[in-house]
């Protein structure tokens, strides 16, 4: 039976977005529902879609959208486990972060639009886990792109919002020339870009690690992998709810995706697994460091984001490719919960510093618990779902043999469980730092019920791939692959090292025990992880600052040469004009006399030359 | 005595010379007109007189003539019209004076 439903799930969305774009604006608060609406019947029926897969449907419904030749563009909806996953957890944090935008938005003046947007992301993040080609996946990714942008840049009357969307598109966009020309290559080489063809085609080693590789630079500009993350930090500057779903949950998701869609093609040059794996370990690790410096409590979610996804990352390069999709899944839910928490404080108490903050726990017990959870989660304590998962991916560094990267994901892990709870202790513990908290209360139902089915699913999600449920998520995911056995040196590890990471982080911040500054705040180290390792000034320095002069002297080429030789032109004409005018004497008798010249020389000319006797 | 058609042509080519000093030289709007009138006559007796001498059995050069004829008369009153409008805005026919189109 063909699937005929799931063109649905993708066009609802573009319907509720359409619809907003020409209403939005009568409609104001009313226009959340509308879209809301649309996020549900598609979580209906992606939810259908799952039950299907799980099932024993795997189906892909294919249009043809253009042809050219004998190139023939198709358009599909693959549904497949890792597709059928994706749309499910796509789905159900978008709706949820549309429910919470309700109270997180109330009263903003371009609420319809902000729900438009919303709604055509949710449609190109799906469109883009459907593709069953690369021009699909190539077209969706730069929608999601391009919606990202505008959400960023939502409140682009800010002009470091504004800034910041258009780094965030920029940035992406290195990695996204990458990623095209591993489409260029693949063509050139393979004649098609349908995944399924390509994946049974057979490609020598080194050019298929060439192409994984340039596929890749594509996943680390979307996935803000290093050294490509610059951008997400940034990118805090939207919209709280639209940080949840976009730059947490799913579209910086979708680098992690593409890589797990492909790996296949990625298997096939085996270089380019390791290199995956290098710049997720580095990405991991950098981010934690920085992430413990960061005062703000977006901008520490946000680097946890992206050493989290540098985990993904690390566990698809060490050959654990159920890890890495388990661990992506898993991390949407708990992300996305601490990043509506976060929404959620900032709501209350109107402010992102956390040393402003405090106490909270008194005022916002809905919060403060589910952002515990989520915090747990993301520290990966059992049982909370992280824990699974990351476990999953250390486990395959361990098993594979990447020592080095085993380590250095165990150190990781260690300061995310530090700079987690060092958060959660300034926020929800101690006291208030700042009198103008007084006010703050708890967030209303449309925030809060959210958060409480976040918080329920990153409690129990990583259950799904656990050895209680004989790793459920990892057969279904990748059937054949057999699931690790549990490590008890790894699993410990794990454990400990997150245990460790909490203990050290309420010494520091729940008590006075430890003093003020361990190290100091001139120290070198603190110096170069607080100014996140000089990588905005080392591009400032090394790329922008050229292409400025760079600009600059095309400018003044434009304007000297160009201009020069274009005026030059115009000058000369009317210098010509002008001498020629002054044969306009006004004197009647001067112009008979011209004619009475030109009418000889027409004679003698004719004589002369045509032979007229 | 027979005339030769060279004696016609010469008085034609002297009437027209003297027709163009005075479109050169003459100040005087209307002098000028009447020279151009000079100078379509001496085309019209060169018409005349090549008729007459190259196809003598048929008259297009007379026709010529008289059809120069009717179009002088309407050029001269067109001319003498604008004359008179330029006589009523400067007062003056020296056409030395009429020069506002000058750069």
């Amino acid at each position: 039976m063909l699937a005929y439903y799931l063109p649905l799930i993708v066009l609802v969305p573009i319907l509720s977005f359409i619809t907003l774009v020409i209403f939005g604006k009568r409609w104001g608060g009313k226009s959340a529902y509308v879209s809301i609406a649309a996020v549900l019947i598609s979580l209906g029926l992606s939810i259908k879609a799952l039950i299907d897969v799980l099932g024993g449907l795997s189906t892909k419904v294919l249009f043809t959208w253009a042809s050219i030749g004998s190139f023939h563009i198709t358009f599909g909806f693959l549904l497949d486990p890792l597709s059928a996953m994706m749309l499910v957890v796509v789905t159900l944090v978008s709706a949820l972060v549309q429910i919470f935008s309700m109270g997180y938005m109330h009263g903003d003046k371009r609420y319809g639009w902000f729900y438009a947007c919303l709604s055509m992301f949710t449609a190109s993040m799906l469109l883009l886990v459907f593709a069953p080609n690369y021009v699909q996946m190539y077209m969706a990714w730069e929608g999601v792109g391009v919606f990202s942008y505008l959400l960023i840049g939502f409140w682009f009357e800010k002009r470091s919002a504004s800034q910041a969307a258009k780094k965030a598109f920029m940035v992406t966009r290195v990695g996204d020339l990458g990623f095209a020309i591993a489409l260029i290559l693949l063509y050139v080489h393979a004649g098609t870009l349908d995944m399924g063809k390509l994946f049974a085609m057979h490609f020598a080693p080194a050019l298929a690690a060439t192409i994984s590789i340039l596929m890749f630079f594509g996943a680390v500009g979307k996935s803000a992998q290093f050294p490509l993350h610059v951008w997400l930090p940034d990118a805090m500057e939207g919209p709280t709810p639209v940080s949840a779903l976009i730059h947490a949950a799913t579209m910086v998701a979708a680098g992690v995706y593409l890589v797990a869609r492909s790996y296949p093609l990625f298997e096939k040059g085996p270089a380019s697994l390791e290199f995956v794996a290098v710049i997720g370990t580095i990405t991991a690790f950098m981010a934690a460091t920085i992430a413990l410096t960061a005062t703000d409590i977006k901008k520490v979610l946000a680097y946890s984001t992206i050493s989290q996804l540098g985990y993904m990352m690390m566990g698809l390069g060490v050959g654990a490719f159920a890890a890495g999709a388990f661990h992506l899944f898993t991390h949407a839910f708990f992300k996305a919960l601490l990043f509506l928490g976060a929404g959620s404080v900032i709501h209350a108490v109107h402010s992102q510093e956390i040393f402003e903050m405090g106490g909270l726990w008194k005022k916002m017990k809905i919060t403060s618990i589910t952002f515990i959870i989520g915090g747990l989660a993301l520290a990966g304590v059992p049982p909370f779902a992280g824990f699974w998962s990351k476990d999953e991916i250390l486990l395959g560094a361990y098993t594979s043999g990447h020592t080095v990267i085993f380590w250095i994901g165990i150190l990781t892990a260690l300061l995310t469980a530090f700079y987690t709870f060092r958060l959660i202790f300034v926020v929800f513990f101690g006291q208030p730092r700042a009198d103008h908290h007084g006010h703050a209360h708890e967030s209303p139902a449309v925030m809060s019920i959210p958060l409480l089915i976040l918080g329920f699913f990153a409690l129990t999600a990583g259950l799904l791939g656990s050895p209680f449920m004989h790793n459920a998520f990892q057969g279904f995911i990748a059937p054949g692959h057999e699931a690790e056995a549990i490590n008890p040196l790894v699993m410990g590890l794990s454990v400990a090292v997150a245990l460790i990471g909490i203990t050290a982080a309420w010494l520091k911040y729940g008590t006075q025990l430890l003093p003020e500054n361990i190290i100091g705040k001139n120290n070198p180290v603190y110096k170069l992880v607080a100014n996140k390792y000089y990588m905005d000034e080392l591009y400032q320095y090394v790329l922008i600052t050229p292409t400025h002069v760079l600009a600059r002297f095309v400018l003044k080429f434009d304007q000297i040469v160009v201009d020069g030789i274009v005026n030059g032109v115009a000058k000369a004409t009317a210098a010509f004009g002008s001498g020629m005018k002054r044969l306009q004497t006004g004197y009647v008798q001067n112009y008979a006399l011209f004619m009475l010249v030109g009418l000889i020389i027409l004679i003698i000319w004719s004589f002369r030359f045509l032979g007229i006797h | 005595m027979v005339i030769p058609l060279s004696w016609y042509l010469i008085v034609s080519a002297i009437l027209f010379g003297i027709g163009l000093i005075g479109v050169l030289l003459r100040q005087n709007a209307v002098t000028i007109l009447f020279s151009v009138e000079i100078m379509l006559n001496a085309a019209n007796i060169n018409l005349v007189a090549f008729s007459r001498y190259v196809t003598p059995s048929v008259i297009s050069g007379q026709m010529f003539a008289l059809f120069v004829m009717a179009i002088a008369a309407s050029e001269v009153a067109v001319g003498l019209a604008i004359v008179l409008t330029i006589y009523r805005n400067v007062q003056s026919v020296d056409i030395d004076r009429i020069n506002i189109f000058k750069w």
